[in-house]
């Protein structure tokens, strides 16, 4: 029997700005008290299910009566622009839009280059990447310094250009692009053209690379293709548009964002700096504390699933908040306190299920060098301006800062 | 006593389990969980049940305990 659930259609009209840039938006905490699944109504039009629990959550996301398709009816997307939307439904699907055997069969090959064994030999260049940055930042007689031109967006630029073997000299470029793309309130217009450079772009570079492939992932990629006697351009080309991407925006968002967390709460940054091994689970609580890409884990059902109470029919939108189930308070206590002695690995700042992010672990390491780094080179680093008055991505499907003044 | 089954076609490579607990996770070149036993000990025994929560694609189970 299906628990009816009050206020069955809730008031929250998604996409919602947050509030306070520490804190899930208001409502966030309203629906989770009222439920752990409601419908919520679409501004972008039609209703879909706002699951804020963490257990719901997880159970949503590992479970593969749910669809990732986004071309699938139903399927809720919430930008507003109808040309977008128009977009996002004819193109062909990147990796995070597959399902099942298709996904496992584009998933599969790559995951071995992100072992947790291959990324802890990437270690010490990457450590030499971040000084080299943050002598650059030392060498200047200028301040404020702008954190995430000086270090946020290069450390993660340079080391995805590396392991893939995309020329650093391009990254302006591609940056550039990355940035219209993910914009909430970019120009369908922009947005089809920064996508569509981005696509010419690296078409362009795996075309290259397939009569030269060097010994990175990319050219890897490709003699792993030829050896199984096929090779799939197309499919290449997918593949290192998202691993580019996904490799820019999140990564330095959560440098600059983890730094203002830390600066912001000088009793836990003191217990990290007191000792480094503390410093992985600092990492966690950040990525719970900000979950950067809070609705990017939406869902369709493929046949009618009971989950938590709820009964949630076949060709129904599901939008998983990890911001929400990062923040509730079943499972992490005080949500809304930056405690890093908390041991906060259980988050959704990753996702969760088959799709869980190809390149956490790698995302991990850049910002526990990052912050172990800096805060040991800069002792006395501190921000330039207020915390809450800085501006930040509200306007992005990755949450994160514009600028990140600060001076030492 | 605790007895664990890793099924590698369900495996994605996360490596969560190989975080928690690599006494008892690897991964095989190809990113492909590895048990290095599959009678964890004692004293492994609460990272485990962790590294089990965390497998983000359900591919670890406790067979028997």
């Amino acid at each position: 029997m299906t628990k009816s659930v009050s206020g069955e259609l809730a008031g929250l009209q998604l996409p919602v700005e947050r509030g306070c840039p520490f804190a899930p938006p208001d409502a966030y905490e309203r629906l989770r008290e009222q439920a752990p699944i409601s419908k919520v109504r679409l501004t972008s039009g039609g209703e879909a299910w706002w699951v804020s629990g963490h257990e719901e959550g997880r159970a949503i996301l590992a479970d593969r009566r749910f669809s990732s398709d986004r071309r699938k009816d139903g399927f809720p997307l919430l930008n507003l622009d109808a040309a977008i939307q128009q977009q996002f439904r004819s193109q062909p699907q990147l990796m995070i839009g597959m399902d099942g055997a298709e996904h496992a069969a584009v998933r599969r090959p790559v995951i071995g280059e992100f072992t947790v064994k291959r990324l802890a030999a990437l270690r010490p260049r990457i450590q030499d990447i971040v000084d080299h940055f943050i002598d650059d930042m030392l060498a200047t007689d200028r301040r404020p310094v702008d954190l995430v031109q000086a270090l946020s967006l290069p450390v993660p630029s340079l080391v995805i250009c590396e392991l893939l073997g995309v020329p650093y000299t391009d990254h302006d470029f591609f940056q550039s692009r990355t940035a219209v793309a993910v914009r909430r309130t970019s120009s369908s217009e922009d947005r089809r053209r920064a996508l569509a450079d981005l696509r010419a772009y690296i078409d362009d570079l795996v075309t290259r690379k397939e009569s030269e492939p060097g010994d990175d992932l990319f050219g890897r990629q490709i003699a792993r293709q030829r050896q199984q006697g096929a090779l799939d351009h197309a499919g290449l080309v997918s593949l290192a548009l998202l691993l580019l991407t996904a490799g820019h925006e999140t990564t330095a968002n959560m440098i600059s964002l983890g730094v203002i967390g830390l600066l912001s709460h000088p009793e836990q940054l003191a217990l990290v700096k007191a000792d480094p091994g503390r410093t992985p689970m600092a990492v966690e609580e950040l990525l719970r504390y900000f979950t950067i890409t809070d609705t990017v884990t939406s869902r369709v059902a493929t046949e009618d699933v009971e989950i938590g109470g709820v009964s949630i029919k076949a060709g129904e939108g599901v939008i998983v908040s990890s911001l929400s189930a990062n923040w509730d308070p079943a499972l992490f206590k005080n949500p809304a306190e930056l405690d890093v002695e908390r041991g906060a690995r259980h988050h959704l700042a990753f996702g969760f299920g088959p799709h869980q992010c190809l390149g956490q672990n790698l995302a991990r390491l850049e910002l526990q060098i990052v912050f172990d780094t800096l805060f040991r080179r800069i002792p006395t680093l501190h921000l330039a301006a207020p915390a809450e008055g800085l501006p930040f991505k509200t306007d992005a499907v990755i949450y994160g800062v514009h600028e990140l003044p600060v001076t030492w | 006593m605790m007895r664990i089954n890793a099924d590698t076609g369900l495996c994605v490579g996360s490596g969560q389990c190989v975080l928690t607990e690599p006494a008892v996770f690897d991964q095989d070149g190809d990113g492909i969980v590895v048990l290095l036993t599959d009678h964890p000990s004692d004293e492994t025994e609460a990272q485990v049940r962790d590294a089990i929560t965390l497998c983000p694609s359900r591919a670890l189970s406790i067979l028997q305990e």
